[in-house]
C-alpha cells in the first residue's frame, strides 16, 4: 500500500474543498472496496478523508412522502429500517442479497453506489485493463468472460456494475445529491449517474472531481409487489451472474431493472411496455441489443428465465 | 505435555515469520508497505477489550494489523486480508466487522472486542463453550472469527435485522438453521465445521437448527 496522510471532515462543504484542493485526494467512509484496492495498489490516495463524523447518518421522510437516505446510512441500517421495510422492501432485498453480515454493517449508501468493478483483469494488476490504466486494452475481451456485461459494453470494457442495492436504486428512480468543492449542491437522478464504459471506462459516474455524496432520495413510495432475485454461483455472498428486481401493480404493469449484465444497473423503460406479455417479450425488449461473448451468451437465457420466476412469484402475490 | 508441544509449535512459526520479514519486507512489515513511500505516522487511542491504548501508527495499518503486530492480540486471525473469509471478525462499536478492511486510524477513540475480550480458557464466553462441545471446528483458524460473527449475530436478530432468507421481512426473524447459514456466510471454514458450527449457535440461542 502506498503511504497517505489523513484528516477527519467535520462538514460536507469542508470535506469536497479538501478533496479539490489536494491531487490524489480520497473520501473514506466504510472503506471495504476502496482499502480492498488500496492494498493492491489499484487505487493510490495521497490523502485520505475520512467523511465518517460527517452527519449524513440520518433516514429523513420527506414532505412529499419519500425518503431522503443520508450517504453513511450502513447497508444493515437501510435494510432494517422500518419504513424501507414496509414501504420500499425491493431496496431491503436488493441490500440484504448484497455481501456478508460484516461488510453490511460498514458499507455506506454512498460507497455501494461507487463500488468499482471486480473484473478479474480490473484486480490483477499484471493484465491490461483500460479501467485502471487508461489506453493498455482490455484483458476480459477475448479472455475468460463469464462475468462480464452482455449489453451496453464496448471495445475498451466489458467489465460489470456489482452492486445490488444500485439495481433497486434505479428500479425506485433515485436521486443522488451531492456537493462540489465549490460549495453548490446538485441532484443526479440514478439513471444518469452510472455511466456505460464506451472509451473512457475509467470514469464511472458523473461525479466530478472532489465531488461528495450527501445523500440518495427516494420518491415516494410506489407500492405493487416488490422482488429482488439474485442468481449466483454459491447460495450466499457471491456477486450476481444475473440479478432481476421487479416492481409490479395489480394490473401487470411495472418496472424491472437488471444487475449482472451491464456497466451499470441496466432498465430500458420502454421494454416495461412488455411485461404484461410475459417474461420473454420482457427479456427480449431489455436485451435487444446484447452482445454477450461466447463465455457469457448464457446470461441473456438466464434473464429471461429468471424474468420468469420472479414473474410467477409477483402472480402469486398478486391473486 | 500438551503444553510444550503448543510453545514448540508457536517458536517455530514465530521463527518462519521473522526470517520471511527480513528477507522479503524489513521495514514497516505489518503497515503493508510497498517500499515507495515514506510513512505518515497518527496517534490511535482504541479501547480494546475494555482497556485503553494508546499508539502510534503508520496511517496504512489497519485495525487488524494494529491488533494483532502492535497490542499482541493474536487471537484475531489474517486469512484473506480482503474481506473475503471472515477470519479477522471483530466487533467494533458493537457491530461485527472485518478488521483487515478497515483503518486503526479510523477507530480512533472507537472500542474494539476480540475474542480474548469474549471470554478466557477458565471463563469462557457461553458462544466458546458451545463451540468446544459442538466440536464447531477443526483447525481452529477460522473460530475466533467465526465465534465474534456468531455473537452478533444472535444480537442483528435479537435487534430484528432480517437477512436474505427471511421470508416476511415485516416480521421479526427467527433463530433457524438457514437464517444463521445465511448469516454466518461471511466467516468461511475451509475445514468444513459448517453444520457443527450452526449446531453451536442454535444452542447458544436457545433453539434447535
Amino acid at each position: 500500500m502506498k503511504s497517505f496522510s489523513y484528516e477527519r471532515a467535520k462538514t460536507p462543504a469542508d470535506a469536497a474543498a479538501a478533496a479539490a484542493r489536494i491531487k490524489g485526494a480520497r473520501f473514506i467512509a466504510g472503506g471495504t472496496n476502496l482499502l480492498d484496492l488500496m492494498k493492491l495498489e489499484i487505487e493510490t490516495p495521497v490523502h485520505l478523508i475520512d467523511v465518517n463524523g460527517l452527519a449524513l447518518d440520518k433516514i429523513e421522510v420527506l414532505p412529499d412522502g419519500g425518503l431522503r437516505i443520508g450517504a453513511l446510512v450502513r447497508n444493515t441500517d437501510l435494510a432494517a429500517a422500518e419504513r424501507v421495510r414496509r414501504e420500499y422492501p425491493l431496496l431491503s432485498r436488493a441490500l440484504l442479497a448484497g455481501a456478508s453480515g460484516q461488510l453490511r454493517n460498514k458499507a455506506t449508501t454512498a460507497g455501494n453506489l461507487l463500488q468499482r468493478t471486480r473484473c478479474v483483469y480490473f484486480y490483477d494488476t499484471n493484465m491490461a485493463c483500460n479501467k485502471r490504466a487508461p489506453g493498455s486494452g482490455c484483458s476480459a475481451i477475448g479472455g475468460i468472460s463469464r462475468q462480464h456485461a452482455v449489453i451496453g459494453g464496448s471495445d475498451a470494457c466489458i467489465a460489470t456494475h456489482p452492486s445490488d442495492m444500485a439495481v433497486a436504486m434505479r428500479a425506485l428512480d433515485a436521486t443522488v445529491e451531492t456537493v462540489r468543492s465549490n460549495g453548490v449542491e446538485r441532484k443526479i437522478p440514478i439513471a444518469k449517474f452510472h455511466r456505460l464504459p464506451g472509451d473512457s471506462p475509467h470514469i464511472e459516474t458523473d461525479l466530478q472531481p472532489g465531488e461528495l455524496i450527501t445523500a440518495v432520495k427516494l420518491p415516494k413510495p410506489v407500492g405493487g409487489t416488490q422482488l429482488y432475485y439474485k442468481v449466483r454461483d454459491r447460495a450466499s455472498y457471491a456477486f450476481a451472474l444475473v440479478s432481476v428486481a421487479l416492481i409490479q401493480q395489480k394490473d401487470g404493469t411495472g418496472r424491472v431493472a437488471l444487475g449482472g449484465v451491464a456497466h451499470k444497473p441496466w432498465r430500458v423503460e420502454s421494454a416495461e411496455r412488455a411485461l404484461p406479455r410475459g417474461s420473454k417479450a420482457t427479456a427480449d425488449a431489455l436485451l435487444a441489443d446484447a452482445k454477450p461473448t461466447p463465455d457469457n451468451a448464457f446470461k441473456v437465457k438466464l434473464v429471461e428465465r429468471t424474468l420468469a420466476a420472479v414473474l410467477a412469484h409477483s402472480k402469486e402475490m398478486r391473486t | 505435555m500438551q503444553d510444550s508441544e503448543d510453545i514448540n509449535r508457536r517458536e517455530l512459526l514465530i521463527a518462519g515469520a521473522v526470517t520471511a520479514a527480513a528477507t522479503a519486507l524489513p521495514l514497516a512489515s505489518n503497515a503493508q508497505d510497498s517500499g515507495t513511500s515514506a510513512p505518515v505516522i497518527a496517534k490511535v487511542t482504541l479501547e480494546v477489550n475494555g482497556k485503553s491504548a494508546s499508539l502510534a501508527l503508520d496511517t496504512r495499518t489497519t485495525l487488524l494489523d494494529a491488533l494483532r503486530d502492535h497490542l499482541h492480540l493474536n487471537g484475531t486471525k489474517k486469512g484473506c486480508d480482503h474481506g473475503q473469509c471472515g477470519a479477522c471478525t471483530v466487533i467494533a462499536d458493537g457491530r461485527r466487522i472485518n478488521s483487515c478492511l478497515t483503518l486503526a486510524v479510523m477507530h480512533d477513540g472507537g472500542k474494539v472486542t476480540t475474542i480474548e475480550g469474549l471470554g478466557t480458557p477458565d471463563k469462557m464466553h457461553p458462544m466458546q463453550t458451545a463451540f468446544v462441545k459442538h466440536d464447531g471446528f477443526q483447525c481452529g483458524y477460522c473460530t475466533p472469527g467465526q465465534i465474534c460473527s456468531a455473537v452478533a449475530v444472535l444480537n442483528e436478530i435479537k435487534a430484528g435485522i432480517p437477512s436474505h432468507v427471511s421470508a416476511d421481512l415485516l416480521a421479526p426473524p427467527r433463530v433457524t438453521n438457514a437464517e444463521l447459514r445465511e448469516r454466518m456466510s461471511g466467516n468461511i471454514c475451509r475445514c468444513g465445521a459448517y453444520s457443527n458450527i450452526a449446531e453451536a449457535i442454535a444452542e447458544v440461542a436457545g433453539s434447535a437448527a
